[in-house]
């Protein structure tokens, strides 16, 4: 594989290229000649777009996702594309000097949000706090400032593991606390970096968010199900499953439904675009999709190991009965969200204001 | 006059950790560690099918990822007396052994080296020196004078920007930096290179587990990890083969780039070596097993007590009595109900937060115990009990890491510089080089053994009626881990881990004994109470984990949260 940091180093484009580029630019977008200079000095001179990171109730997982992350590596992103003002986990500052450092870009710079974590709301939030804040009271002060909000990770999003039942800490995600403001949620335990690094690079080159589906997650990276990308799914069809790990249909690559796959009620690119770089995912090593891009996979989903009721298993290679079932659950976990505050797709962002 | 300082968050660590330091005369007189967070697992476990358990615990933490999943599987087969076939022992030790590359590479490098390294200061390095220097302590590709001028380029560019971003309003120039600027930007350099070996490392996890963070492959009862030679969905031997050289590539890194660095951190700040120990007693856990039933390991376990050699106790296999009979966690200065000390399987607890009370209770995390006694786990604590009862690997280790201190600070450094802020750092480098050779021995092993025709993976069982009890013992990268599991009737009646970060970041006791973090930050200099550089440098070298760290369980009076929106 390539050697990023090397990559990262060289100068991104010599002076001749940058002016052919933007010569290029200009008339794609019509514009005349004259506005060339502009754009080089625009080009020249744009800030990095400031990022700020809050941590809460989380497991640093989504944050570990991002370190194993090569297009764009880490240190491209945190060198070249974006500045990542506070990030507990990364930043070198601690303590107060961190601090400031959160409010120094919170109170005079616009800024995109990204939270990891769940935020728990019992007792005021005493669960989880920061600088002797709650992280209710962080995300009070922060996110009505933000230009838009990222949240990654199941988390985040639907509040995660915390938030499986008994939810000791009123653990809630980002959208159940914060309204009027543009949210895109990443779900996932942790979610693909292609996914949260996608939206990011899609929102700074557009300067809007990508299309969202009802649960605001993007559709170019949870538009379809699992199932219906899956290499195991013709042997679903043709009804050779896996009995037990490790048998003869095991070793033969045969489908995981009855050994507790979740793939039929789970959307996510996971079969498509896979991890790691390496070509794999969990259905690749003999393991069952366990739903975790789904709000609340943690009791809808288990037992982990048992099959999904009602899904009729095609003994004839039915396909139909297959398909049905994603569509009955669609139309379930659209319901069980309609609470939440649903950002238009593909609504463009006004800088600065918040948007009912 | 004393001053109190509060270092509120941590950062560089995983989790939320709040330090606070009383100073007088330039050194730390009092510290209290205080866990920020607290989540609920265990509670949320009771009920639950206990083959789950590993993936919900093993979301305690995505820095630690595979350890709690790991010792949750064995908590389990433990409770039920399952015996896993030796190939899935083989590829459980290779999940181990990579992710323990990474954990180790992430933690030197992201998570501390800008305690030693002042990034600024290697914008007045020169180039061709900086290579020079890397050259006189290693034969790595990567030192060249291009790449370091390279480097420099770099961070001018950031600087120049005014965008900092996560290197801003850090300690740069701060008195107790004390490294050349060409050291520094070696070590900036090697800090950028370090992004692209622990994901070489991680790749080679994700090819046996699916996907890293948060690996899925693992089950109760073996792995799902299909081995078939003879089939494109298994792992082939092409794919052994590719984990392989990616093993090989990131060894050659640890041994090159980061084992030298540190050599060369620890002699350039020599003066730091005395700062630190702490609690000297030493708790590991025997692990990297040889055989299925966990009683031949690898990686050697045992205690020493009072930094005493001669105190060891050797454990030899997983699940020991002489561990499992004498581990507690008192609560006294805790933010739970009650004051008591309580064997794991015993414990029943309810959350009572106080707010921070100098000499009360401070903090989300118990404070386990030994024998009643407090106990430093982690790497170095591996080093310890292993160099005391002669484990060739160790001594070996050890011996040459020292030799190669003492010929860089001029001056003959012993095993005793171990026991300290330096040393743990030292301990963990040494760590990953013998985890790296253990890893291709491990592949070795499993290749090995596929080749006479055995492709085990996984042996069915089922839930026996009545209650078990069992214990899943770890040795992860941050120290010794165990998982209690109570199951009753194919369900899980009670779930504790006591974790490596607790055992290290934990509270005062009923007797008022310090925690491991606590005891080692008294007698640190601070030079600056503005810029409390020294806590950091010896709080992170413990590797801080705090998500893992906070663990709890039943909380009565559940009420149901009314949300409302901000």
């Amino acid at each position: 594989m390539a050697d990023t940091v090397n990559n990262a180093l060289e100068p991104r484009l010599d002076r001749r290229g940058f002016l052919k580029g933007c010569t290029m630019a200009a008339a794609a977008l019509g514009l005349s000649e004259a506005m060339i200079p502009k754009m080089v000095e625009a080009a020249a001179s744009a800030e990095r777009p400031r990022v700020i990171w809050l941590h809460f109730q989380e497991c640093t997982g989504c944050t570990e996702s991002l370190l194993r992350s090569s297009h764009p590596d880490l240190a491209r992103l945190l060198l070249d594309i974006i500045s990542l003002d506070y990030h507990e986990t990364v930043m070198a500052a601690a303590g107060h000097q961190a601090e400031q450092n959160l409010h120094e870009t919170v109170d005079k710079h616009p800024f995109l949000l990204v939270v990891e974590g769940a935020i728990p709301t019992k007792d005021n939030g005493i669960y989880c706090k920061i600088a002797g804040k709650t992280a209710m009271d962080i995300l009070k002060t922060v996110a009505p400032k933000a230009t838009a909000i990222i949240a990654i990770g199941t988390c985040a999003t639907f509040g995660g593991v915390q938030a499986a039942a008994p939810n000791p800490t009123g653990a809630v995600g980002v959208q159940d606390l914060v309204s009027g403001k543009p949210i895109v949620n990443i779900p996932g335990c942790p979610p693909n970096p292609v996914s949260f690094l996608g939206t990011v690079l899609h929102y700074l080159t557009f300067k809007k968010l990508p299309a969202l589906d009802k649960l605001n997650r993007p559709l170019f990276a949870y538009g379809r199900r699992i199932h219906d990308h899956c290499e195991r799914r013709a042997h679903f069809d043709e009804g050779r499953f896996v009995e037990n790990f490790g048998d003869q249909g095991h070793k033969l690559g045969y489908c995981l439904y009855k050994v507790g796959c979740k793939g039929p009620e789970t959307f996510s690119n996971c079969p498509a675009v896979r991890f790691n770089d390496v070509d794999v995912w969990p259905v690749s090593v003999g393991h069952g999709c366990v739903g975790c891009t789904e709000p609340n996979f943690w009791d809808t989903m288990t037992p982990f190991y048992e099959r999904l009721p009602n899904v009729k298993i095609p003994a004839t290679g039915i396909i139909d009965s297959a398909d049905r079932v994603g569509k009955t659950v669609l139309g379930v976990t659209a319901a069980a969200v309609g609470i939440h505050a649903v950002v238009g797709i593909g609504k463009r962002l006004i800088k600065g204001k918040s948007e009912e | 006059m004393a001053q109190r300082i509060t270092i509120d968050p941590i950062t560089r660590i995983e989790g939320h950790l709040r330090i606070d330091v009383e100073v007088d005369g330039g050194k730390v007189t009092k510290a209290w560690s205080s866990g920020q967070m607290y989540r609920g697992l265990e509670t949320i476990l009771q009920g639950r099918d206990p083959r789950d358990a590993w993936l919900f615990v093993q979301r305690i933490c995505g820095v630690c990822t595979t350890v709690h999943a790991l010792a949750s599987v064995r908590s389990v087969e433990n409770a039920l007396g399952l015996e896993i076939p030796y190939n899935a022992q083989m590829i459980r030790n290779l999940v181990q052994s990579i992710h323990c590359l990474h954990d180790h590479i992430v933690h030197f490098y992201a998570l501390s080296a800008l305690d030693w390294v002042d990034v600024v200061s290697a914008l007045s390095a020169d180039p061709a020196k900086t290579a020079a220097l890397a050259e006189s302590l290693s034969d790595w590709h990567g030192n060249s004078p291009k790449r370091f001028a390279a480097v420099k380029a770099k961070v001018k560019a950031l600087v120049d920007s005014g965008q900092l971003g996560p290197f801003a309003n850090a300690y740069w120039g701060h008195s107790a930096m004390k490294l050349p600027p060409e050291a520094n930007l070696m070590a900036v350099s090697h800090y950028l290179e370090a992004l692209d070996y622990q994901r070489k490392a991680t790749q080679a996890l994700a090819i046996i587990g699916g996907k890293n963070p948060h690996i899925q492959n693992l089950t109760v009862g073996g792995v799902t990890t299909n081995l078939n030679p003879e089939n494109q969905t298994a792992v082939t031997m092409e794919r052994l083969y590719y984990i392989k050289q990616l093993v090989e590539e990131v060894a050659s890194f640890i041994k090159n780039v980061y084992l030298v660095d540190v050599v060369a951190v620890g002699a350039l700040y020599a003066g730091w070596i005395p700062y630190g120990p702490g609690v000297t007693n030493y708790l590991a856990a025997p692990d990297m097993f040889l055989d299925a039933a966990g009683t031949k390991a690898d990686l050697p376990g045992g205690t020493v007590f009072g930094g005493d050699l001669k105190t060891i106790k050797p454990i030899n296999a997983h699940a020991d009595a002489y561990f499992k009979e004498n581990v507690q966690e008192s609560i006294a200065k805790a933010w739970y109900d009650g004051n008591w000390m309580k064997h794991p399987w015993e414990s029943t607890t309810e959350p009572k937060f106080t707010d921070f009370q100098d000499n009360g209770k401070y903090s989300w995390l118990k404070a386990p115990r030994f024998q009643g006694k407090p106990m430093q786990v982690g790497p170095l604590a591996q080093m310890v009990v292993g160099y005391a009862q002669g484990h060739e690997m160790t001594v070996k280790s050890v011996n040459s890491f020292l030799d190669r201190v003492s010929a860089v600070a001029g001056t003959k450094v012993g095993p005793e510089a171990l026991h300290g802020t330096i040393g743990r750092h030292a301990a963990r480098a040494v760590r990953a080089g013998m985890m790296a050779d253990l890893a291709l021995k491990h592949w070795g092993l499993l290749v090995e053994n596929i080749s006479k025709g055995d492709y085990e993976i996984f042996r069915p069982w089922s839930y026996p009626k009545g209650e078990q009890r069992g214990v899943g013992v770890h040795e992860a990268p941050r120290g010794l881990l165990s998982h209690w599991i109570v199951i009753e009737n194919g369900k899980i009646k009670n779930y504790q881990c006591v974790v490596p970060s607790t055992w290290n970041a934990g509270p005062r006791d009923d007797k008022d004994q310090l925690g491991p973090y606590e005891a080692s930050l008294i007698g640190n200099p601070i030079a600056d109470p503005e810029k409390p550089l020294e806590v950091l440098r010896t709080i992170h070298s413990f590797d801080p984990c705090i998500a893992c760290a906070v663990h709890m369980l039943d909380p009565k009076g559940k009420e149901v949260i009314k949300v409302k929106a901000l």
